[in-house]
């Protein structure tokens, strides 16, 4: 086989390898997903209804701690109607978080969950989650966004505390995503 | 052999046109050392501003705005701009020579990737004069602080690295090409000079993660211009998958900086302690392993992000491994300057202080590694002090090294050895009055990218920019030194150093513009 031969075959699979990298860098992110997912690990949450569980594990009770956090710039009071509750697993838990407005304009937010410890996330099952969809909110209004949750039985024994944390983000499509200069220097 | 190559027998062109149009690896090597020397002084101007502002708590000199983007440049230009284009330089230069070939296997191509560069540091460095400044979210880029938090100039910073790994991954092509299909008869993969291996390893490893860097500036670039959430959790994405990506470019990065550095002082260890380099098998194979292992290692930059225990301990234990194969390579050329007659030219100088201050930075690298211990290092004043001892005592002195070495085959003279010498010990004394007192007032708590301090650190800190500016002016001495070379050296002779072995030394110093015209054997 000739050098040019040699060299032009060389070149082509190296560029192929190339293209296939660049594509790797991006099944990365399905990849990385799906891996938190299987694990469990990074305390990521199915964004879909669960079905309620038909056995109730009455031998123990697990306290479920939940939290309210709003990303900054995100100007809502936001917060649960209770902070701590106990429930056996399997036990279906209504609850709901409480969004006002504290603005004078129409905005739209995003709440998204977040399960410690992580490796409780697959067992919190939300059966209705006002994060499911986006929560549009007038100015000055106030809801009270439903909640709807429980935990699988299979959840292991050692753990008996999970915290479900909601993060409210600001997704209102006319407002600035990037902050300001002027508005960053004064952070 | 290229027939057309063979009929073309002329010299150079004259004048600019000559750089322009050049398709000579040794032009093109010239080109890219000579680039990667002035991106060298304007990154060390960034770091003697950055040490300046440092040289006292509180702010004195620059606000920190403008001191976060002078980190941020610092490290994307030394990165990018100095240490990975000399390496590149030095491939262009030495592996045809090396390996017996009359050029680079695509010299059309080797010219693009050079004439790339000026136009993508010329972008980098032109976010400086734009509204909102320059990047400012350090070398890394995490986001969201490189995409919701950016300055507008984050577009041109994104082309500007895509340009940068268009011309590496075409370098990368460029040198596997000439390594696997342009050897002399008779010189068998284990035969090949070390700097060869190294760099054919080197240039898998790019060809393997440029594209996934091209990848997460490009999710960058959408997230901040077509609405997509890759990194932005209120639409689903996530902060912490950009870190991922990042580092699985980031970490074998990190070796594509060092290998090279591993090849140059395996080359010039021999040549001063008149021996051949004890274990070339166990070198090779040490530096498949780190390369291999350089894949599966990167989250120990993110022990902090809260990952769940099985995976803090499999990246530490993956990290620690690594230390295996570099101990590996260290003792063999421990043992290979063990009886050997040595010298102690200029260039086995930078060998030797990297051979210890290489493994300083390696141990620091292992105390980062053990995950708990971590928690109270990570980004603090001790990881800057790790890195630079890896990177500056690492993989710029191994270039410093190899361009003593190589410059009199290069211009036909030798440099005034005691230039060198003074060089050598300006740069060793300041390397370490800089960065080793940064251990220190690491491990007492200073934070890294931080223009101002608190009272404590004054000392250290004070130290340490002396050192910075007793460094950073020495480099004049070496630009002083190759001018000097180039014009009046003493002439040099063909084998260049009494125990210098390899092909490239069976050429006329200075090496004439084609070289190997006609294949040599290998017996």
């Amino acid at each position: 086989m000739s050098i040019i031969h040699k060299k032009t075959r060389t070149v082509k699979w190296l560029v192929v390898s190339c293209v296939l990298m660049f594509g790797f860098g991006f099944a990365l992110v399905p990849l990385y997903d799906v891996f938190c997912r299987i694990t469990g690990l990074n305390g990521k949450v199915d964004l879909i209804p669960a079905q309620p569980s038909s056995v109730i594990d009455e031998s123990r009770q697990i306290k479920l701690q939940l939290v309210a956090v709003n990303n900054e710039t995100m100007p809502w009071e936001f917060k649960p109607k209770t902070v701590v509750t106990r429930l056996s697993p399997g036990e279906m838990h209504q609850t709901a978080y409480l969004a006002r407005n504290l603005t004078e304009r129409m905005m739209i937010a995003q709440a998204v969950p977040s399960v410690s410890p992580s490796e409780a996330a697959p067992f919190v099952q939300k059966i209705n989650c006002f994060c499911f969809e986006r929560q549009p909110l007038d100015g000055r209004a106030e809801k009270w966004m439903p909640l709807v949750v429980s935990i699988d039985p299979n959840l292991p024994k050692h753990i008996s505390t999970i915290t479900l944390s909601y993060t409210l983000f600001d997704i209102t499509p006319d407002t600035p995503s990037t902050v300001t200069l002027s508005e960053r220097g004064s952070l | 052999m290229d027939s057309s190559a063979a009929t073309t027998h002329h010299g150079p062109a004259s004048g600019l046109r000559r750089w322009l149009y050049t398709t000579n690896h040794k032009d093109i090597g010239t080109l890219y050392l000579w680039f990667s020397f002035v991106m060298f002084m304007t990154g060390g101007c960034m770091a003697l501003l950055i040490r300046a502002e440092l040289f006292q708590p509180g702010l004195q000199l620059i606000q920190p705005e403008f001191f976060n983007q002078m980190t941020t440049m610092h490290g994307l230009i030394m990165v990018f701009g100095a240490v990975m284009p000399a390496f590149v330089g030095l491939a262009n230069w030495m592996i045809p020579m090396m390996v017996g070939a009359p050029d680079m296997a695509l010299p059309r191509m080797n010219n693009w990737s050079f004439w790339i560069l000026p136009f993508a540091f010329s972008m980098m460095l032109s976010t400086l004069f734009m509204e909102g400044g320059a990047p400012n979210f350090g070398w890394t880029f995490y986001a969201p602080l490189s995409t919701t938090y950016a300055p507008p100039s984050v577009t041109f910073f994104i082309f500007a690295v895509h340009m940068m790994g268009i011309s590496s991954i075409m370098g990368a092509i460029n040198i596997i090409a000439t390594i696997l299909n342009l050897r002399a008869p008779g010189m068998n993969m284990m035969k090949l000079p070390l700097f060869v291996w190294t760099w054919l390893i080197t240039a898998f490893l790019l060809i393997a993660v440029m594209p996934v860097l091209a990848g997460v500036v490009t999710m960058m670039l959408m997230d901040i211009h077509f609405g997509t959430s890759f990194f932005n959790a209120a639409g689903g994405g996530d902060p912490v998958l950009f870190q991922h990506v990042f580092w699985f470019f980031g970490h074998p990065e990190v070796y594509i900086m060092i290998l090279p550095a591993f090849g140059i002082v395996s080359e010039i260890i021999p040549t001063f302690a008149r021996k051949k380099l004890f274990g070339y098998p166990s070198m090779v194979y040490a530096t498949a392993s780190i390369a291999f292992l350089s894949f599966i290692v990167w989250a120990h930059h993110m022990f902090t992000v809260g990952m769940p225990l099985v995976g803090e301990v499999f990246f530490m234990f993956a990290t620690m491994l690594i230390a295996v194969p570099t101990g590996v390579k260290v003792f063999n050329w421990v043992a290979t300057m063990f009886r050997g007659s040595m010298t102690f030219e200029t260039p086995m100088l930078f060998a030797l202080a990297f051979v210890v201050l290489f493994t300083i930075g390696g141990f620091s690298g292992l105390m980062l590694a053990i995950a708990p211990a971590d928690f109270q290092y990570h980004d603090t004043y001790f990881v800057v002090a790790h890195f630079h001892y890896v990177l500056v005592p690492g993989a710029v002195f191994a270039i410093m090294a190899g361009a003593y070495y190589w410059l009199p085959k290069w211009c036909g003279n030798y440099y005034d050895e005691t230039m060198g010498k003074v060089h050598f010990w300006c740069s060793f004394i300041g390397v370490n009055i800089t960065f080793f007192p940064m251990h220190f007032i690491g491990l007492a708590g200073m934070p890294r990218r931080i223009p101002d301090y608190a009272l404590q650190f004054a000392d250290f800190n004070a130290v340490a920019t002396v050192g910075a500016f007793i460094f950073g002016f020495s480099q004049l001495i070496f630009l002083y030194n190759v001018i000097y070379c180039i014009r009046k050296g003493r002439k040099a002779s063909d084998e260049v150093w009494e125990g210098s072995h390899g092909l490239e030394w069976t050429l006329p110093s200075p090496a004439p513009y084609h070289s190997f015209s006609e294949a040599p054997q290998i017996k």
